[in-house]
């Protein structure tokens, strides 16, 4: 597999030295031996010039076809070398890996096991197309090699939009996940997503009957998933099956990042009865779940939504903005690219899903959020934890380094904030604009062909907006409601991202409210565990500055991130707390650090929580992705996560892999949130 | 660098030489023979890469715009035909591939096996054969004793789709058909392929992998989400027994059974479409058993004597694929069933022309019945004429085998000189001596098999002893389920010779070999004897006969065997080879596996799929005619 890629690399890297040398030699070739042939015949003299000028571009196109002759044997005699040497000298010795381990002290297989993956990773296919896909059916458009995009980028983005009112297929593209384990073993070759884990599971004796892989279409809203694909149905069927067929043996379902709302989703959904929910009556989860095993959980939401949703903007790319200003923007190629992903994106229900979660109490206000008083190095790329504010005065006197005290806390709450001022200022000094007053602009469109829904706002309303200064979790609903309308209005028919008062209420019947756990009950199965097995150590996106986009063009994206804003947690514009990189602590901890601990009435039934967390630590030279990484995707390589699992899978309790298992500040910014429980 | 310098000077040295300069042609020769290699391999890479680019970076339709300019417009393909007459997807569809085309993978291994764990064994592309062919084999086998997986080694099927729509990269099985259906509108949802370990026995897929659970489940699932259509099943091969054995199954009561009730059937199932399946067994899974040969081997046998069964490389090919092939219960599955009755006596066969026997030595019509023949006078002489000694009871004699022959074991190294001879001794071998004969010569396999697979014709279906699982793949010794509604289709392909009887001799060098072989000398147009192999019309590895019979006669109207009145038909696609290279394997061929990709049958599928009728049989053979001279009590 290795050759094939590289060899490919080679044809593309090469096109340009090829298709010029090609061309000429055979013509030059000709022309040399007529030449030659001419030569015997005529005077030398007269030809030895002529030829002097043919021999200089003979000479330059021959050694070009050497230097690639030269270059292809020396790899493959490469190649050949290193497919004849053994095997165990190739992968040099590492350390054992923890299914090999766990097998030799005695596990194996014993709870079925149900893989719920998260956003992206999923594979999807293309089952019907237009004209331009041909030839393209049953190749993956998402997932593999993504080869679709460098040969024909606008296709395989009309592919992959939704359908911009229903949130469902548009006519005539049908787009499916792929089935089984190969949907997310691997993202792209060579990029493992569940592969070890599923090797190491494989190890202590599990294979294709006692391991499933939940593939959903993660474009989906999750009750669409259920209308169109009956996504839901099968994964309750394969569910029961698998214990039917292991010894009733409940299994341990392991969700991965969205998943983990997905199969909260799935609880509600199983135990509802139809027409809306799957009809497995009261008591399902109790009789077939054993535990669930939430990795990177984004119970809560995660903030990189928000800069995803409103300006189709990341970490990553506010920082590629920075390095090189005019690439992402440069009109001259009429590469919009941003625009495209933006409007791609808004028609993905799913992305909704994972908004902040449960407004002001959970995420903060304007002056005050559960994370205050953390203290950002970033540096070393590790993060430590101060315990007290005086701690962390006295040890910044004391160091001399590159961190910088804060006078102000820093205010995580404002999840967005126009200019850094905004973001440190007292909310006292801050210009408001109530959101009902932003709802009553009227917008009136400016541009022929929209795009992305910014098309219709008129400029000075945008203004108006970044007037506004600072918007909390909640607020920043409201303006997302206000510049995409439309994308809002299919989403919230899906989603609710508020906080319950009373859970009794008929209306959290509807399946909306179902993956927001702050407005279901888990179900009745005080015997079932939820784990939350997450990352911590690395910087995470938590609130950002933006400011208004220079560019007045007709469908441009008027937001961006300021990535000149600096200062203590706030890096390249954006404001950083601990976590895995995706998802903050509080999003992943609290609800098995509070919400749900013992009975509250978010858990009636006293369902048992653990927290285990892993400590970042980045891998050495030749470790490739780590066996130590607490990063959002690499942590399902982690070898201690990875024994977990299996130990949990084989037949262990929480409390015998050792309870919780805190690192972070989790239990104390859980205190610091205010909810009724 | 340094080196490219000179070479540039070689070429600038050139008219120089024809000058005088000596010595610089001696320094040149240094290096031009090296340097030459270079720059033709640079060249044909380069050439290569820029043939690849140009191919990448052609317009998708133009293979199609060629291949119509040269053969005519093609016709639509069925999956668009059907969508423009307004078709749409209504049952679900199952497909049961067979034997061979599905894929297997690796998921614990020896210490050989190492690093290709969830890879494709079997199917794909085959890398691991040439990379470590003693390697393979013995992850490929499984025990000789209980049929399951030695120690060690877990090898499972593919699961999914991919499963089998290639067999090879290029190489469609299920894919033409799938891509057809996905045309109307079927998806994942709707379409299921029932992956299954082909190697096992069928009851052994349930004990070891619930495989039979699974299809229950999974067909349930469909049926409830496609708003509780019924499910159209489409096996192939081997599969079509596979799925006899799953509808006795599914109805049976635990702990044997799946236990879904005598109604299952009825509630879940809407057709079943039988793809060239071997219902009474196939000639050329007994030739497999035997001496490990099919046509095709006898014939490289014939071109190239030598190299099958060359000493000096120590490759005892045959003998390897037979150790390993021995250890597949499903093989047995596919001898042919049903003994005298079925396939004929010593002079008298279904399939043979009506003649009268005339006083010659020879009689002019072949005699199918005869199934082994040792010589072919054995395979021509009246019955009356051969001198038949009886195997059974005979004196093996000496264990053969030496110690050198341990290493490829077969059964025939147990099996002693007097065996052999008593084996050949017998001379023909019809449809009621086949079973006997491979409990002779491998008498380990056969005990193994016998508990899974029966090949009789039962005198009284309501005998209790027919509730065992090991008769229900037979579908002469079972009933077929109460569910009247349900129809079976019986599609295969026809015009192809196809194997039925075998000319056999026996081996000259006895020591470490299989002690059989076909005598690819015997040699008559005039009675289909090719190579040693009698033909007879088929889809080159069914004959008609056993694919068409049942549901020719066999289940026809209300039987003891279709005591409820199942509905059967009788599909036949004759074959149209390819006309030319561009078609590849042809939208009309009627091979075996090559059906699955030819329009007609296709069309038929998704026409039975969308819920229409298909208007009764369609019959170019005489399967009527043969099914008439077959004496079988039907009520």
């Amino acid at each position: 597999m290795a050759s094939v890629l590289r060899y490919r690399k080679l044809c593309i890297t090469e096109p340009m030295l090829r298709s010029y040398e090609s061309s000429e030699t055979p013509k030059d070739e000709k022309q040399a031996i007529e030449t030659l042939k001419v030569d015997k015949k005529q005077e030398k003299s007269q030809t030895i010039e002529k030829l002097k000028n043919k021999k200089k571009t003979w000479g330059c196109v021959n050694s070009c076809c050497w230097f690639i002759g030269c270059m292809c044997t020396t790899w493959w005699l490469l190649l050949f070398l290193y497919h004849c040497c053994p095997v165990s000298l190739v992968g040099f010795k590492g350390p054992e890996p923890p299914g090999v381990r766990l097998k030799n002290e005695g596990l194996s297989a014993l709870h079925p096991v149900v893989l719920v993956p998260g956003m992206v990773t999923v594979g999807l296919e293309l089952w019907e197309g237009r004209p331009c896909s041909r030839g393209l059916f049953r190749k993956r458009l998402w997932g593999g090699s993504f080869t679709g995009i460098l040969n024909r980028p606008l296709c395989w983005l009309e592919h992959l939009s939704l359908d911009n009112e229903t949130g469902l297929d548009p006519p005539g593209i049908r787009v499916r996940p792929v089935p089984g384990l190969v949907a997310a073993d691997y993202f792209a070759p060579g990029y493992f997503v569940w592969a070890v884990l599923i090797e190491n599971l494989a190890t202590i004796g599990y294979e294709g009957k006692n391991m499933y892989m939940a593939t959903y279409d993660w474009r989906l809203s999750f009750q669409n998933t259920e209308i169109r694909d009956q996504s839901l149905s099968r994964l309750k069927a394969n569910i029961e099956l698998m214990y039917v067929t292991n010894g009733n043996k409940k299994v341990v379902v392991v969700p991965h990042s969205m998943g983990v709302t997905y199969f909260l989703h799935f609880l509600k959904w199983v135990e509802a009865p139809p027409p809306m929910g799957g009809g497995g009556g009261p008591g399902w989860c109790a009789k077939h779940i054993k535990s669930i095993m939430n990795i990177g959980p984004a119970f809560l939401g995660i903030p990189k939504a928000v800069s995803a949703m409103f300006s189709a903007e990341a970490r990553e790319v506010a920082f590629i903005r920075a390095m090189d200003p005019g690439f992402l923007d440069s009109e001259i190629l009429g590469l919009k690219t941003m625009e495209h992903m933006m409007r791609v994106t808004r028609t993905w229900d799913s992305l909704i899903s994972l908004l902040p979660k449960g407004g002001d109490p959970i995420w903060g206000d304007l002056d005050s959020a559960p994370e205050d008083g953390h203290e950002c190095h970033f540096e070393t790329k590790s993060y430590f934890q101060s315990n007290s504010r005086e701690n962390n005065n006295s040890r910044n006197k004391d160091s001399t380094g590159p961190r910088i005290q804060l006078k102000h806390r820093t205010k995580y709450g404002r999840i967005i904030s126009f200019g850094k001022t905004a973001s440190e200022q007292h909310s006292s000094k801050l210009h408001k604009v109530a959101p009902m007053e932003l709802m009553q602009v009227i917008s009136n469109a400016t541009c022929g062909e929209i795009w992305t829904e910014y098309g219709k706002i008129n400029r000075k309303n945008i203004q108006k907006l970044a007037d506004n200064k600072a918007y909390t979790a909640e607020t920043f609903i409201h303006l997302l409601r206000y510049v995409a309308p439309k994308t809002m209005q299919r989403a919230e028919a899906h989603f609710s991202h508020g906080i319950a008062t009373d859970l009794d209420d008929p209306k959290y019947a509807h399946y909306k409210y179902w993956s927001n756990p702050l407005e279901t009950k888990l179900p009745d199965a005080p015997e079932m565990e939820i784990y939350t097995l997450y990352g911590v150590g690395i910087p995470t996106e938590r609130s950002y500055v933006y400011k208004l986009s220079p560019s007045d063009k007709c469908n441009s994206i008027p937001f961006r991130i300021d990535s000149s804003a600096e200062g203590g947690c706030l890096r390249g514009g954006i404001y950083f707390v601990d976590g895995d990189e995706s998802v903050p602590v509080i999003s992943a901890g609290f609800m098995c650090a509070k919400g749900w601990r013992g009975k509250t009435r978010f858990n009636p039934s006293g369902s048992a929580t653990y927290i285990r967390e892993y400590r970042h630590k980045p891998p050495g030279f030749l470790e490739g992705r780590g066996l130590e990484s607490g990063h959002h995707v690499d942590i399902m390589g982690n070898a201690a996560l990875i024994e977990d699992v299996l130990r949990v899978a084989a037949g262990a309790s929480g409390e015998d892999i050792g309870g919780d298992r805190i690192y972070s500040d989790i239990l104390k910014m859980s205190d610091r949130v205010n909810i009724e429980l | 660098m340094a080196l490219i310098r000179r070479r540039k000077r070689t070429h600038d040295d050139v008219p120089q030489s024809y000058e005088d300069d000596d010595k610089h042609i001696k320094r040149e020769k240094k290096f031009s023979c090296l340097d030459n290699c270079f720059w033709s391999i640079g060249l044909i890479c380069a050439v290569w890469w820029l043939l690849l680019f140009l191919y990448n970076t052609m317009p998708i339709s133009f293979p199609q715009y060629v291949t119509e300019k040269i053969t005519g417009p093609l016709p639509d393909p069925p999956g668009l035909k059907c969508l423009k007459e307004g078709l749409e997807p209504k049952h679900p569809v199952v497909f049961v591939p067979g034997i061979v085309t599905g894929g297997l993978e690796l998921w614990e291994g020896h210490q050989c096996a190492e690093g290709l764990f969830r890879k494709r064994l079997w199917g794909g592309t085959f890398g691991e054969v040439y990379k470590r062919p003693s390697c393979w084999l013995q992850h490929m086998s499984l025990n000789n004793e209980t049929g399951l997986d030695p120690s060690g080694i877990r090898i499972r099927p593919v699961s999914g789709l991919v499963a089998a729509d290639y067999f090879a990269p290029g190489y469609f099985v299920w894919a033409v058909l799938i891509a057809n259906l996905a045309r109307l509108g079927y998806e994942e949802k709707n379409m299921y392929m029932a992956a299954y370990d082909w190697r096992l026995s069928f009851q052994n897929t349930e004990v070891r992998d619930q495989t039979l659970s699974r299809i229950k489940s999974n067909i349930e699932l469909m049926v409830e989400i496609n708003g509780g259509e019924k499910a159209v099943i489409i096996p192939h091969s081997m599969g079509v027994l596979y799925f006899l054995h799953f509808m006795k199954w599914v109805e049976a009561p635990p702990p044997m059974g799946g236990g879904g009730g005598s109604d299952w059937c009825a509630k879940h199932i809407k057709a079943v479409l039988n793809i060239g399946g071997p219902l009474l067994g196939a000639p050329k899974a007994l030739a497999g058993l035997f001496s490990a040969e099919a046509k095709d081997v006898a014939f490289a046998r014939g071109i190239a004597a030598g190299v099958l069964e060359s000493d000096v490389f120590h490759i005892q090919t045959l003998q390897h694929i037979m150790r390993m092939s021995r250890t597949w219960d499903s093989t047995m599955s596919m001898i042919p069933k049903g003994g005298d009755t079925i396939w004929g006596g010593l002079d008298w066969s279904p399939e043979a022309e009506d003649e009268p026997h005339t006083s010659h030595n020879h009689s002019n019509h072949p005699n199918y019945g005869r199934f082994i023949s040792f010589g072919r006078d054995a395979a021509e002489l009246h019955s009356s004429q051969i001198q038949r000694i009886d195997f059974r009871g005979a004196v093996k004699g000496n264990n053969l085998a030496n110690s050198t022959c341990r290493e490829v074991w077969t059964e025939y190294h147990d099996m002693g000189s007097g065996g052999i001879k008593a084996t050949a001794d017998y001379k023909a071998y019809t449809g009621n001596d086949l079973v006997d004969m491979l409990h002779f010569v491998a008498p380990k396999m056969m005990k193994r098999g016998n508990r899974h697979f029966s090949h009789g014709l039962a005198e009284n279906l309501d005998d209790p002893k027919y509730a065992h699982y090991r008769h229900w793949s037979n579908a002469l010794e079972t009933k077929l389920p109460n569910a009247p509604d349900m129809e079976i289709y019986s599609m295969y392909g026809v015009g192809i010779p196809t194997e039925r009887s075998y000319v056999y001799k026996l081996t000259r060098a006895t020591q470490c070999y299989i002690p059989f072989q076909i005598d690819n000398a015997a040699e008559d147009p005039d009675v289909c004897l090719k190579d040693g192999v009698y033909t007879v019309d088929g889809d080159e590895t069914v004959p008609a006969l056993s694919a068409g019979f049942m549901c020719a006669k066999g289940w026809r109207g209300k039987t003891r065997f279709n005591p409820w009145g199942v509905k059967t038909y009788v599909r036949e696609y004759a074959h149209n080879p390819p006309s030319n290279l561009l078609q590849g394997r042809g939208t009309q061929s009627a091979a075996h596996v090559d059906i699955l990709g030819n329009f007609h049958l296709i069309e038929d599928i998704i026409r039975v799929a969308a819920g229409q009728q298909l208007g009764g049989d369609r019959v170019s053979t005489h399967i009527f005619k043969w099914s008439e001279k077959i004496n079988i009590k039907l009520h």
